[in-house]
C-alpha cells in the first residue's frame, strides 16, 4: 500500500536534535528477545538509541530528527517478529514512578536509620542488665537522637502528609495513630535522654517507620506493575484510521482524530470512532455496541460508532463530536446517574482505623489518669501513658490489609485479572448475585465457525487456509480454524463476492453460495460462506461461540450458591439457546441500557450485591451501578473504563479465580484483623500496667508484623 | 570506652556509605528494570556479530 503512516503525534523532541518515542512491544517471549528487539531497531540507519525495559515489555527509541520516519522503525520491529504500538506515556503513571522513587528513598532512609539506632539500643538493653555507665548510656541515647530525628522527619512524611490531609477535612484514617506514635514516642525519648533516664524508644519509632514503609512501597509496586500492563494493553488496542488528506488517505493514530474529519473506512475493519456515513453502503456488526448479533444495513446519513465492525462496503465517514449520537447521549446520561447513586463501600482498612483510633486514644487517656489517681507523679503518669501509645501504634494493623491486598492482586494478576479499583477485592466479597451479558461476555467476541464438527476436516482445513487470503470478516473468522498460516499462492479476492485460488489444478473458490455455486441449505441465525474444491462442497456456518469454559465456569460459581441472569441486548432468538446450554434459568433479551440498569436497581432493591459482567457499549451504566464490575479485555473502552476489573484472554476462567481469591483475600484479612487485635489484648495491659521497656516494644511489634505479613502470603494460594 | 568516640561514628559513616550508594543507585534508573537486568547478563551484546 502506498499509503503513508503518520506518527509525529508519538514523537517527542529530547533537547539535542533527536527525536523519541515509547513502544509497547507486543509478543516479548524471554531473556534472548531483549538482544532480537533492540537489534532490529539499531540496525535502521539514523536511530541513536533503543532499550527495552524487560519489565514492563516497553522500547524507548531514539532517532536524529529528520533521519528516519516512525513507521520505518515498526516496519523493521514487524520485520523480526515483534509488534511494536506506539503510545504517550499516561500522567498518572509518571506521576506515580515519581512517587514510587521517593517511597524506596524514604524506605532506604528508614531502613539505615532503624540498623543504626538497634546497634546502640542492643548495646543500651545488654548494658543494662550488666555495668552500663550512665554517662554511655547518655552517649548512645544521644547518638540514636541525631541518627532518629532526622530519618524520622524524612521518612515519615508520607504518613504525616496523610495524616495531616485527614485531619484537615475532620476525618480518621490510619496514619492518624501512626503519625501520633511516631512523634510522642521521639518527643518522649528526647525529653527522656535529657533526663538521663534508662530507657528511649527511637527504636521503636523508626522500626515502625521501617515496616509501614515496606508494606507501603510493596502495595505501590503492585499498582504500578499492573497499570503498566493495562497501559500497555490500551496501545495495543489502539487502531488506526485512513484520514483523507485532500483526495490522498494517511494512516493516523485515532487519537489526533478531530471533529470534521473525513475517513475510509474499508471491509473487514473495525470503524475507529463516531462518525456519519458520508458515502457508500455496507453491513455493520454493532455486538460490541447493543449486544446484537444480526448486522444492520447501513447508508448514507447512518451514525456508526467506534468498535463496530465493517463487513460488506467501503464507507466514508464523518466524525462526529463525541456525544453527538443519541444512544452516547443516553448512556452518558446514564452513566452519570449511575456513578452518582453509587454508594462508596468503606475500605475495611478505613473501618478499621474509625473504631481503633478513639479506642486507643482513650486507652492512652484513662491510664494517665488511672495512674495520677493511683498517686503517681505527672512524669511519670504521662510516660506510662505514651507508651501505651506507642505499643499500641497499630503497625501490624496497618500493615494486615495491604499485605493481604498485595499477595491477592498478585495472584490475580497471574491469573489474567487486572484490577482498576483499588477496593475492588473487597467488593467482590459477598455477591450474591452475578449478572452477565451475553455478546462478548459468555460468547467470544468474534464470531466463529460453529459447524466445525460436521465437516470434513481435510476440507475444513482448506477452506481455512484460503480464508487466509481474505480481509472479509467471515473469511477472518474461519481462517482462525487454519492450522497453518502460509495462504494459498495465487489467490485472488474478488470483492463482495469471494476468493479463488487454483490447488492441485483444480479451481478453489470461498465466498457467497451463488459465487461457489452451492444450494444453501443450511437453516440457522449463523451466516453461511461457501467453500467448493472440484466437486466437493462444504457449507460453513458462522456465529457466536461461547467462550470455551463458560459452560464449566457457570456451573462452578452456581455450586458457590450465586444466582446468575443474563440480561443482553440481543434477540431472545439468540440468547435463548446460550442460557440453555449454560443452564441460566433467569434471562432477558432486547433489553435497552435502561433496561439494563433497571433490572440491577431491582436486584439492589431486594438486597442482592450484584456483580456485572459485561463488554458493550450499552453495559456501561450498568457497569458503573453494580456492586462490583469485570469486563474481558475485548470489551468498549467506555465499559472497560467503567469496570472495577478487566480480563485477559479467551477464557472465563479468571472471572472464577478472580472469585476464589478475593474471597480467600477477604478472609485473611480479618484473620490478620484478628491477630492485630490479639497482639493487642496481651500488649495494651503490659504497657498500662507500667511494665513496657524499649526491648518489650521492639520484640512486640516486629513479631506482629512479621505474623500478619506471613499470614497475608497464603493469599496467593498454592503456586501451581 | 574512650574507643567509642571514633567506632560508633565510622559505623555510622560505613552505613551512610551503603545509604548513598543505594540512593545513587535509584537515582541512576537501575531498579526500573530489574528483570530485563537480570536477562542481560547473559546477552553477547559485547561480542560483534
Amino acid at each position: 500500500m502506498s499509503e503513508t503512516l503518520d506518527l509525529s503525534l508519538y514523537a517527542k523532541p529530547a533537547g539535542d536534535g533527536t527525536l523519541g518515542m515509547e513502544l509497547a512491544i507486543d509478543g516479548i517471549a524471554c531473556g534472548a528477545c531483549i538482544a532480537r528487539v533492540e537489534g532490529a531497531v539499531k540496525r535502521v540507519p539514523g536511530v541513536t538509541e533503543a532499550r527495552l525495559n524487560f519489565t514492563n515489555r516497553r522500547l524507548h527509541v531514539a532517532w536524529a530528527d529528520g533521519a528516519v520516519k516512525p513507521a520505518e522503525i515498526l516496519q523493521a520491529l514487524e520485520a523480526s517478529g515483534y509488534h511494536g504500538h506506539p503510545f504517550i506515556p499516561l500522567r498518572a503513571e509518571q506521576e506515580e514512578a515519581v512517587e514510587a522513587r521517593r517511597l524506596m528513598r524514604c524506605l532506604a532512609v528508614a531502613g539505615f536509620a532503624t540498623m543504626n539506632i538497634m546497634l546502640l539500643s542492643v548495646s543500651v538493653w545488654s548494658g543494662n542488665v550488666t555495668d552500663i555507665t550512665p554517662e554511655t548510656r547518655d552517649f548512645f541515647h544521644w547518638a540514636s537522637a541525631l541518627i532518629a530525628l532526622p530519618a524520622a522527619a524524612y521518612a515519615g512524611r508520607p504518613f504525616f502528609a496523610s495524616a495531616w490531609r485527614a485531619l484537615r477535612s475532620r476525618a480518621v484514617n490510619m496514619d492518624v495513630p501512626i503519625s501520633l506514635g511516631v512523634i510522642l514516642a521521639l518527643a518522649m525519648s528526647l525529653v527522656e535522654t535529657a533526663n538521663h533516664a534508662e530507657h528511649a524508644y527511637f527504636d521503636s519509632a523508626l522500626m515502625l517507620l521501617f515496616f509501614l514503609l515496606v508494606g507501603r512501597t510493596l502495595d505501590h509496586a503492585m499498582r504500578r506493575k499492573t497499570r503498566a500492563v493495562a497501559g500497555n494493553l490500551a496501545a495495543l488496542k489502539a487502531d488506526t484510521a485512513h484520514r483523507f488528506m485532500g483526495d490522498e488517505l494517511v494512516s493516523v493514530p485515532v487519537a489526533v482524530l478531530k471533529p470534521g474529519d473525513r475517513l475510509l473506512v474499508k471491509p473487514g475493519e473495525r470503524v475507529p470512532t463516531d462518525g456519519t456515513v458520508l458515502r457508500g453502503n455496507s453491513d455493520i456488526d454493532e455486538s460490541i455496541v447493543t449486544g446484537e448479533t444480526a448486522r444492520r444495513r447501513i447508508g448514507p446519513g447512518n451514525i456508526v460508532y467506534a468498535g463496530c465492525t465493517n463487513y460488506s462496503g467501503a464507507l466514508t465517514l464523518q466524525v462526529t463530536a463525541a456525544g453527538g449520537s443519541s444512544l452516547i447521549d443516553e448512556i452518558e446520561k446514564l452513566l452519570d446517574k449511575a456513578s452518582g447513586a453509587k454508594s462508596r463501600t468503606v475500605r475495611l482498612a478505613d473501618r478499621a482505623a474509625r473504631v481503633y483510633a478513639p479506642v486507643v486514644h482513650l486507652t492512652a487517656a484513662l491510664t494517665f489518669i488511672g495512674w495520677l489517681m493511683a498517686g503517681a507523679s505527672v512524669h511519670d503518669a504521662l510516660i506510662t501513658a505514651i507508651a501505651v501509645l506507642i505499643i499500641t501504634c497499630p503497625c501490624a494493623l496497618a500493615l494486615a490489609i495491604p499485605a493481604v491486598q498485595v499477595v491477592a492482586s498478585g495472584a490475580l494478576f497471574r491469573s489474567g485479572v487486572i484490577l482498576n479499583a483499588g477496593d475492588a477485592i473487597e467488593r467482590l466479597v459477598g455477591i450474591d448475585t452475578v449478572v452477565f451479558d451475553k455478546t462478548g461476555t459468555l460468547t467470544l467476541p468474534e464470531p466463529r465457525v460453529v459447524n466445525a464438527g460436521l465437516l470434513d476436516s481435510d476440507l475444513l482445513q482448506a477452506a481455512a487456509r484460503l480464508a487466509l487470503s481474505s480481509r472479509h470478516p467471515l473469511a477472518v473468522a474461519l481462517s482462525r480454524e487454519a492450522m497453518t498460516r502460509t495462504p494459498f499462492e495465487g489467490a485472488v479476492e474478488h470483492p463482495g463476492q469471494g476468493v479463488c485460488a487454483i490447488v492441485d489444478t483444480t479451481e478453489m473458490r470461498l465466498g457467497s453460495p451463488e459465487f461457489c455455486n452451492v444450494v444453501e441449505t443450511h437453516e440457522s441465525t449463523a451466516s453461511v460462506i461457501c467453500f467448493r474444491h472440484g466437486n466437493r462442497t462444504a457449507i460453513i456456518a458462522i456465529a457466536q461461540r461461547l467462550r470455551p469454559d463458560a459452560a464449566e465456569v457457570v456451573r462452578s460459581l452456581r455450586e458457590r450458591g450465586l444466582d446468575l441472569c443474563i440480561l443482553s441486548g440481543d434477540r431472545a432468538e439468540s440468547v435463548a439457546p446460550v442460557a440453555k446450554a449454560l443452564g441460566i434459568e433467569s434471562w432477558q433479551a432486547g433489553l435497552k441500557p435502561a433496561d439494563k440498569i433497571a433490572r440491577i436497581e431491582d436486584f439492589k432493591a431486594t438486597g442482592c450485591r450484584v456483580a456485572m459482567v459485561g463488554d458493550g457499549l450499552n453495559d456501561a451504566p450498568s457497569l458503573a451501578a453494580a456492586h462490583v464490575s469485570l469486563s474481558p479485555i475485548s470489551a468498549a473502552d467506555l465499559a472497560q473504563a467503567q469496570a472495577d476489573a478487566v480480563f485477559l484472554g479467551e477464557r472465563l476462567k479468571p472471572l472464577l479465580d478472580a472469585v476464589t481469591v478475593a474471597s480467600r483475600a477477604r478472609s485473611l484479612m480479618t484473620e490478620n484483623l484478628g491477630l492485630a487485635m490479639i497482639y493487642n489484648a496481651i500488649a495494651v495491659p503490659v504497657a498500662i500496667a507500667g511494665a513496657v521497656t524499649p526491648l518489650i516494644a521492639a520484640l512486640a511489634m516486629s513479631g506482629s508484623s512479621l505474623l500478619v505479613t506471613l499470614n497475608a502470603l497464603r493469599a496467593g494460594g498454592r503456586r501451581r | 570506652m574512650n574507643v567509642l568516640v571514633y567506632l560508633i561514628p565510622m559505623a555510622l559513616g560505613l552505613g551512610l556509605i551503603g545509604l548513598f550508594a543505594f540512593l545513587w543507585a535509584l537515582r541512576s534508573g537501575q531498579y526500573s528494570d530489574v528483570d530485563g537486568a537480570a536477562q542481560r547478563v547473559l546477552l553477547d551484546d559485547d561480542l560483534k556479530e
